[in-house]
């Protein structure tokens, strides 16, 4: 008997480990149909992998891939990281024999710890594509990110609310429409107002949840946190961009850190929920309360709209969402704009042979150039893109993509940068974040965020550039 | 015959060697020889020196971490080993329904640790809610949702082995006990507890180990908020290995001495319980 379990554990042993040398190309994860077809000509083919960012446009890229196999005969691989885990995922399947071929960076920060693995593009028509080329990421003359799409924030409100507001009759402010609305000012005004008639209004507060559960805190510490940071970077006369004034300051005097305060404390004071119990709010409570017309307004981006519609119950409807931009009670913000920028940069993995680099740049050029390809960007993918491959007309028909464009098209009004790219690290944020829960909650002041964030900055740009 | 066996016995220890050589030897050493280097990825790392084991020490946070993990092994220790073993004397009493008992006490330890970190911040936040405030408030509200916890996943199973302790002690020591005139508080002082001391070494070294090692409920529960005051030493780890650019080799570095400091304790309690067994 024990013999023969012996020679069972040895077979069970032996096996596994067959298991594991036979690398796992497409076994590991590979979540669409890859039928072995051949490609007939080369008789060996090539295989490029796509690590992608997006969870929500995970089943979209896997139709995709299956077009372009039919369309090219080059196999594509995407494998999708579930959300808020991309550099775990990334740093583990980079390090594999069958590594991704195209994977994104974060911005100029993200591109610091992947530099050894970008690829420099510099010479591709991926690159020509780009109608800015200032917004690539580029290093002594080398291109290594290329963002395929533009995302905007800002304050999201519900119109039929606000009309409602409008409309009543003892309501205390002289405003009549979202127009007249141009500042940290005259949103207060509204807000306060608004939040005095909520019951009126049918709403439990203006804003939605601060959310400030952990991992949900992004859309104050690099959102909201983004309009003070920028107004600071761009007193910088060095610098042509705040983002990389922002990149090489040691240390950050987070000079409008009132203005911050501002927009915040409005946020908290006028919501759906007590400060205290913010703590334990995510994202997706606070989209929630707005789809369900708990809530007049939400800070968030253009990503949000799926989110908002796909809540069950969702009473928000489509022509009536709109943008209004973070005013913050900073001189001049009348012609501020929303927060215009990506985060979402392409590059491709230095690292493997020529072949799959070039085919990882043909597979780009296809996506963004080609009319199969450019259809699925702007129709499933609604991606607002930076590409000059794009016709006027071939935009995203979401309304808040829609929203995005009318804002940046608008004549006087200037778009506000994404400086939060150049934040100095995760760790950066997680600080704030928590000074910023412990100030909501009452037990700090806003000195002590002030102090925080300026710590932090300096002792976290250390540890980078160390 | 003893030859015929020699040669063959390469044979039958290659598999489970090279499984162990696969699966823990270059893994672990891959591991320590990583904390001595500067690394994105496992491929491309570059010698260091000890300049990781300086960096971790650098700021106070992997010893904020650690002062908070003792903490709460203590606390954790206390809790599930009295609450078990009380269990377990009440649950062989022949009472009715033991084994219902049985079961509906070790459920909790077969749900994994990220769901139940979730359940308890729910419940808790719901309770604290009452109160105007949420876990994240004050560290001693993680600290103690911490606690219960881990005691709750983890008393289940240490009174399993405190049954299977208790149960296996002759009946005739009892009833020799009784037949002295010892009352059921002797009883249990010098007849039960001495007898069950070898499971007592088992649950001390699980709660020990498990408690210092704890990361997914830390993780679900608080994340080390408020600040990193919750944080515990493998939550710690795991943020300086993601949190930062460029300090995963500082994070390994981290994990090693993590890796030593659970071995001396395990080693030294193991040493200290076994002691005081005694012969069955």
């Amino acid at each position: 008997m024990k013999k023969i379990i012996a020679v069972f554990i040895a077979v069970i042993t032996v096996m596994s480990l067959a298991a594991c040398g036979t690398n796992g190309g497409t076994s590991t994860t590979a979540p669409q149909g890859q039928t072995a077809t051949s490609t007939g000509t080369q008789g060996k083919k090539t295989e490029i992998y796509f690590l992608n960012f997006k969870p929500e446009a995970a089943e979209v890229y896997d139709r995709i891939a299956a077009d372009y196999e039919k369309e090219t005969g080059v196999k594509l691989k995407v494998v999708t990281a579930a959300s808020n885990t991309y550099e775990q995922t990334l740093t583990g399947e980079i390090a594999k024999s069958d590594a991704p071929t195209i994977f994104q960076i974060n911005g100029p920060v993200g591109f610091r710890a992947w530099k050894k693995y970008c690829a420099d593009l510099k010479d591709t028509k991926f690159y020509s594509f780009l109608t800015d080329k200032s917004l690539a990421i580029t290093e002594d003359g080398g291109v290594y990110g290329i963002p395929y799409v533009i995302e905007g924030y800002g304050i999201i409100y519900n119109e039929e609310i606000t009309d409602k507001y409008f409309a009543l009759g003892d309501k205390k402010t002289e405003l009549t429409s979202m127009a007249q609305i141009n500042s940290f000012k005259a949103l207060k005004e509204l807000v306060e107002d608004m939040q005095a008639h909520k019951d009126e209004l049918g709403i439990d507060g203006v804003f939605a949840s601060t959310s400030m559960a952990s991992g949900n805190q992004w859309r104050w510490t690099t959102h909201l946190a983004n309009v003070p940071f920028y107004y600071e970077f761009s007193e910088n006369g060095e610098y042509s961009d705040t983002v990389s004034a922002a990149l090489d300051a040691p240390e950050t005097e987070f000079k409008y850190s009132d203005n911050m305060k501002n927009l915040f404390s409005l946020y908290t004071d006028n919501s759906v929920t007590e400060k205290k119990l913010l703590g334990s709010k995510s994202v997706a409570d606070s989209m929630s309360e707005f789809a369900l017309g708990k809530a007049a307004m939400v800070q968030n981006g253009t990503w949000a709209w799926s989110e908002i519609a796909d809540v069950a119950g969702n009473t928000v409807k489509e022509d009536k969402i709109k943008f209004l931009p973070l005013y913050t009670g900073v001189d001049g913000e009348e012609k501020q704009g929303l927060c215009v920028g990506t985060e979402n940069y392409l590059a491709v993995n230095s690292t493997v042979s020529e072949e799959k680099q070039k085919a990882s740049v043909d597979f780009l050029e296809w996506l963004f150039g080609s009319e199969t390809g450019k259809k699925y960007v702007v129709n499933e993918l609604n991606f607002v893109t930076p590409f000059n491959t794009f016709d006027e007309d071939e935009l995203p028909k979401e309304p808040l993509a829609a929203e995005l464009v009318k804002w940046t098209a608008k004549k006087d009004i200037k778009s506000v940068p994404w400086t939060f790219a150049a934040f100095p690290g995760d760790a950066f944020k997680s600080d704030f974040a928590s000074a910023l829960l412990s100030f909501v909650q009452g037990s700090a002041e806003w000195d002590e965020v002030k102090n925080t964030v300026r710590n932090s900055w300096k002792d976290e740009y250390e540890a980078l550039n160390s | 015959m003893r030859n015929g066996l020699k040669k063959v016995f390469p044979i039958f220890v290659l598999p489970t060697l090279a499984a162990f050589t696969i699966a823990f030897a270059v893994p672990f050493i891959g591991g320590i020889v990583l904390s001595f280097t500067d690394f994105t990825t496992v491929t491309d790392a570059e010698w260091a020196g000890l300049s990781n084991y300086i960096k971790a020490f650098s700021n106070g946070d992997f010893l904020n971490a650690l002062w908070f993990t003792v903490k709460f092994t203590v606390v954790c220790v206390l809790t599930v080993n009295i609450i078990a073993f009380t269990l377990a004397s009440l649950l062989t009493k022949k009472l009715p329904g033991t084994n219902l008992f049985r079961t509906v006490f070790f459920m909790p330890n077969l749900i994994g640790g990220i769901v139940l970190g979730y359940i308890w911040q729910l419940i808790i936040n719901g309770i604290l809610s009452y109160f105007g405030v949420t876990i994240t408030f004050a560290a001693k509200y993680g600290f103690w949702g911490l606690v219960a916890l881990t005691s709750w996943q983890l008393i289940g199973y240490m009174m399993i082995i405190y049954i299977a302790g208790i149960q296996n002690i002759p009946s005739d020591l009892i009833d020799a006990a009784k037949v002295d005139g010892a009352s059921s508080w002797d009883i249990l002082r010098h007849v039960t507890i001495p007898m069950v001391m070898p499971s007592v070494t088992i649950c001390l070294f699980l709660t020990v180990t498990d408690s210092f090692k704890l990361f997914d409920a830390n993780l679900a529960l608080t994340d080390g908020a408020p600040g990193k005051q919750t944080a515990m030493l493998a939550l710690d780890i795991y943020k300086t290995f993601y949190a930062r650019t460029g300090w995963q080799g500082v994070g390994q570095a981290k994990a090693v001495i993590f890796f030593i400091l659970v071995a001396a304790i395990s080693l030294i309690q193991l040493k200290l319980t076994r002691s005081r067994e005694v012969e069955g």
